[in-house]
């Protein structure tokens, strides 16, 4: 602390302090009057994002993406004629500091949408706080369903639209028989393969055709398993790798694939957590061939992903910077709660959570994303083969939009349950054999 | 003219006509240049449709091309395969393109592999394939490289039919066979024929006798097919005799033992080279920690700052991987070093004695330098190439294969622990190091500079820590979080092997290795893990000082 900043005059301290006094008060008077909306003069944008820790690769890139849409927006003349104004807190990678922080949005600075989380664990400890305070929450990130809150909005995959037409793929086109399911020890890939394993049994693959492994976090020696995914494809049928292996273990993961002579077309790897950023900056020439499921990809050709592109290299000054699926779904997610703003007329939560409701928004691989009535998105599926540049070439792509499925019909406890946020349903946690709404919405 | 007349004539005209027409049909086929020049005129042509070619079109055309050019395509083909291909964007010509030590483009004809100059890559652009294209063009570069005079080349092409066993294919092997004369190569061609022979000749004695052939395969088809044949005759009953399925049962069996055996030898090699980055990482805190006795939290960021170093080398030197590493290692060794010599003078010093405060203030250390890294190099991983000779694996046979990086790994984890153990036991500065830690004040009173001795054992240690780097920026990634992983595995290796001696790490690093290694196959790689560390707590209970306990006066202090 400089003691310069206490070498204010008298007088000024004194205006200076009336100035704040005046303005709390008016601050909090309106806020005693209208109970459902501050009238502030700016629409505040919370961003929850780690700009710190672990995550922070990650998920800076969207923090900056919601910038950029604020930005935006501005320049479009704002939101009900006010402008959008971005509150920015990091929650360190540290999941009980993402439920303090989202209390601090929501009472503090009293934002009216807040975009951000990655993680599951992030999100599963935000949720209690965004429920109690009413507040509202766009999840970006592809996740493994099974959750679907009054207050929230999945803007990323859920299994149904990146992990099950990724083995329908693999299934079809390259006539693969055998299944190694592999994945990282916690919760995402563990549901994941839990559904994707039931979803094999249904379709007629037996239980010795599926070999199921787990790593700890950041796992670097794959000798071994990797030995053991080439005596597993060794048996005569075709293979392939389902992987939720996350972050750091790819890398050696696909080395070491390389290293053991194991080629992409002879048991092809397709993955849920590798994308574009994570391609960048590593030696992507172990990992050609190799495949990734996403509703987005950077190489798709739609004039509305060249706008994009351009205009976020624009932002962050640097030409070698790359787009990725949870940054298209953080731009699907902006726009659509602005156009439901828009039409509500408010930045009301529950106004706008039924204006958001059957809302549309162009993405940007060329077709329309619609919010669904249990609170996710219907989205185009497509697989990409990784090139040397670390970019995807598209080899596969669903026909229609599939809309995305909170509760997975292949998981014997969430096979009867939907999630429908419309009248007379009006429940995140719905059995339609019993025809109850369990009230717990996660 | 009458028109009887004119229609006459008309007819002559038509007969003409078709008889010109009949005759250059005949004339085309017979005069057809012979089949080699034909394919010039119209291979280039087909060459030339690559260019934009449409992916889901692409097998067609690959197919179109084999038969055209037989093998005056594989050069082609292989650049396809390898990415090398492109085509020029002012033409539309097809070339083969590979980028030179000067930064852009050497282009060479695809078919003639003539030189046809240089080109940016903004001039280029590349023809993009899909594994299914990628698995076609190895069927047909093995179709066509059977018969070249390679054998380097003939050895994957039989290898490949050898997989993909038909009637086709068995006519190509059949033929090869014939010509072949490596040993080896035509041994596998046997092999290959055998097996068809076994599956479709209605011959007993021929089944037999190619039975015999096939004891000792280790080629999985072999075995996948052997497996197959017994179990269809056991489900479907289907008519084989019954000496050629109790012989069939028997070669399965011999060759599973064979297998049984390679995989045990695999697991080892998989213990021995997991044991040797424990080594590598272990090994400087061997110094640190088993000499000195401080307690260094920010070793692993000394490995860290090793592999990173690593990536500065090559950023320096981009035309040279292949070398890089070689420079990489005595300038790991000196940046760490030197580091490590910093944080003796500047912190380490003045709470000799006290572990407590330097576990503190070294994990303080830690935290500062893996943010001074994040600032530097930014927080994402960064890329460290790995030179040519440390990619791929060493095959012994088709289910034992080592890979060259954890061999040459394991290979400089030992030649670095050797040289340390003769620094230590051969030079002055290894008796100083040693005579100040048996005991301080005897050796100051002998006139040893204690204080001077401790920076330079510090520096040791942290410049070995860099030199692990190296090694590890071929494995993991290279980021700010990297020596995070290793600090507790070494740790746990020194206190294992028994704390101040170098042979407790080495034993205690391999067979920590070891035993992991053969747990995970059954416990998966989570609980290997756990049971290694539950066995390392129930050790240290029974035997606090490790391995192989320091005896005398220094191991009582």
């Amino acid at each position: 602390m400089k003691p310069n900043n206490w070498a204010i005059k008298p007088k000024k301290l004194a205006t200076k302090l009336n100035k704040l006094a005046s303005k709390m008060a008016v601050a909090l008077s309106s806020c005693l009057l209208s109970v459902v909306v501050c009238a502030a003069d700016t629409i505040k944008v919370g961003v929850l994002h780690s700009l710190s820790g672990t995550m922070a690769i990650s998920e800076t890139t969207l923090k900056d993406t919601v910038l950029m849409m604020v930005e935006a927006q501005n320049k479009k003349g704002g939101l009900l004629g006010k402008k959008l104004e971005a509150v920015v807190v990091d929650p360190a990678s540290n999941w009980p500091l993402f439920a303090e922080k989202t209390r601090e949005l929501l009472t503090k600075h009293q934002v009216d949408v807040i975009f951000g989380c990655w993680t599951s664990v992030s999100r599963k400890s935000v949720l209690p706080v965004v429920e109690e305070l009413n507040g509202l929450l766009f999840y970006p990130v592809q996740y493994e369903g099974e959750e679907s809150s009054k207050n929230v909005f999945y803007t990323g995959a859920a299994p149904n639209q990146q992990a099950i037409p990724a083995v329908d793929y693999l299934k079809q086109e390259l006539e693969v028989e055998r299944w190694v399911l592999a994945g990282t020890d916690y919760v995402y890939p563990r549901t994941t393969n839990k559904i994707l394993e039931a979803y094999l049994k249904a379709s007629g693959v037996s239980e010795k055709d599926i070999m199921i492994n787990y790593t700890p976090f950041g796992h670097s020696d794959w000798q071994s398993i990797v030995a053991e995914i080439k005596k597993f494809g060794g048996a005569g049928k075709k293979t392939a790798v389902v992987s939720t292996i996350n972050g750091d273990a790819n890398v050696p993961f696909y080395k070491e694939l390389g290293n053991q002579g194991i080629a992409a077309e002879d048991i092809p790897v397709v993955a849920f957590s590798v994308g574009e950023e994570e391609l960048s900056g590593i030696d992507t020439k172990p990992l050609v061939g190799h495949l990734a499921a996403w509703n987005y990809f950077q190489s798709v050709e739609s004039a509305a992903n060249a706008d994009f592109i351009k205009q976020w290299k624009a932002y962050i000054k640097d030409d070698k910077r790359v787009t990725n699926d949870p940054m298209e779904a953080t731009y699907i997610g902006f726009n659509l709660w602005a156009a439901a703003v828009e039409k509500a007329g408010t930045t009301a939560v529950d106004t706008v959570a039924k204006a958001m409701i059957g809302m549309t928004a162009p993405n940007l691989t060329g077709t329309t994303a619609v919010m669904n009535r249990n609170h996710h998105l219907s989205k185009p599926v497509l697989i990409g083969e990784i090139q040397d540049d670390g970019q995807f070439e598209v080899v596969w792509e669903t026909e229609w939009v599939v809309p995305g499925d909170a509760w997975s019909d292949y998981l014997p406890g969430s096979r009867d349950i939907v999630a429908d946020w419309v009248a007379p349903i009006k429940c995140g946690n719905f059995n339609t054999k019993t025809a109850k709404c369990s009230g717990q919405n996660y | 003219m009458t028109l009887q007349k004119r229609i006459m004539q008309k007819q002559i005209l038509q007969n003409t006509a078709l008889w010109a027409i009949v005759l250059v049909l005949i004339g085309y086929v017979f005069c057809r240049p012979v089949y080699g020049e034909g394919e010039a005129v119209e291979l280039p042509a087909l060459a030339q449709q690559l260019a934009g070619v449409k992916l889901k079109e692409l097998p067609n055309l690959v197919g179109q091309l084999e038969v055209a050019g037989k093998t005056a395509v594989v050069p082609l083909f292989e650049a396809l395969l390898n990415g090398d291909l492109y085509y020029r964007k002012v033409d539309r010509l097809v070339v083969i393109a590979r980028l030179s030590p000067a930064g852009d483009y050497q282009l060479r004809d695809a078919l003639l592999v003539t030189p046809l100059g240089r080109a940016e890559k903004k001039a280029l652009k590349k023809i993009r394939i899909s594994n299914r294209v990628r698995s076609g063009l190895r069927d047909a570069i093995a179709r066509l490289t059977l018969f070249s005079d390679d054998p380097t080349l003939r050895r994957p092409a039989v290898a490949n039919l050898f997989n993909r066993l038909d009637d086709d294919s068995v006519a190509l092997l059949q033929s090869a066979a014939a010509r072949e004369t490596d040993t080896d190569i035509l041994a596998t061609i046997e092999r290959a024929l055998a097996l068809h022979t076994l599956l479709v000749s209605p011959d007993i004695p021929a089944q037999l006798q190619a039975l015999d052939k096939l004891d000792g395969s280790l080629e999985p088809v072999v075995r996948n097919r052997l497996a197959a044949l017994l179990e269809s005759t056991e489900n479907t009953g289907a008519t084989r005799d019954p000496a050629v399925i109790r012989k069939a049962a028997a070669v399965l069996h011999s060759i599973h033992a064979d297998i049984e055996f390679y995989e045990f030898l695999e697991t080892l090699f998989f213990g021995l080279s997991l044991g040797s980055v424990l080594l590598l990482v272990a090994t400087g805190l061997a110094i640190t920690f088993g000499v000195m006795g401080v307690i260094n939290m920010a070793h692993g960021e000394l490995i860290m700052l090793g592999a990173y170093t690593t990536y500065v080398v090559q950023l320096l030197m981009p035309d040279h991987i292949g070398y890089s590493l070689l420079v990489a290692v005595p300038a790991a060794f000196l940046v760490s070093a030197a580091t490590g010599i910093v944080i003796e003078r500047s912190v380490i010093r003045f709470l000799h004695g006290r572990p407590l405060e330097t576990l503190l203030a070294t994990f303080g250390i830690s935290l500062l330098l893996q943010q001074t890294v994040r600032s530097v190099f930014s927080p994402l991983n960064r890329q460290v190439e790995s030179p040519s000779w440390l990619s791929g694996s060493l095959e012994l046979n088709a289910v034992f294969s080592l890979t060259y990086n954890r061999l040459y790994i394991l290979v400089f984890a030992l030649l670095v622990f050797v040289a340390l153990l003769l620094v230590l036991k051969r030079t002055s500065l290894g008796l100083q190091v040693r005579a100040v830690a048996q005991n301080r004040e005897m050796a100051k009173a002998m006139g040893i500079r204690t204080d001077w001795v401790d920076a330079l054992t510090f520096g040791l240690g942290s410049g070995i820590a860099g030199i692990a780097g190296v090694a590890l920026s071929q494995l993991t990634n290279v980021g700010p979080n990297l020596g995070q992983a290793y600090i507790i595995d070494s740790f746990m290796v020194v206190v294992f092997g028994g704390v101040g001696n170098l042979w407790g790490t080495l034993v205690g690093s391999f067979s920590l290795g070891i035993v992991n290694k053969f747990l995970e196959p059954a416990t998966g790689a989570v609980l290997a893990n756990i049971l290694v560390l539950v066995f390392i707590i129930l050790f240290i209970q029974k035997r606090p000082r490790g391995l192989f306990p320091q005896r005398g006066r220094a191991g009582q202090s």
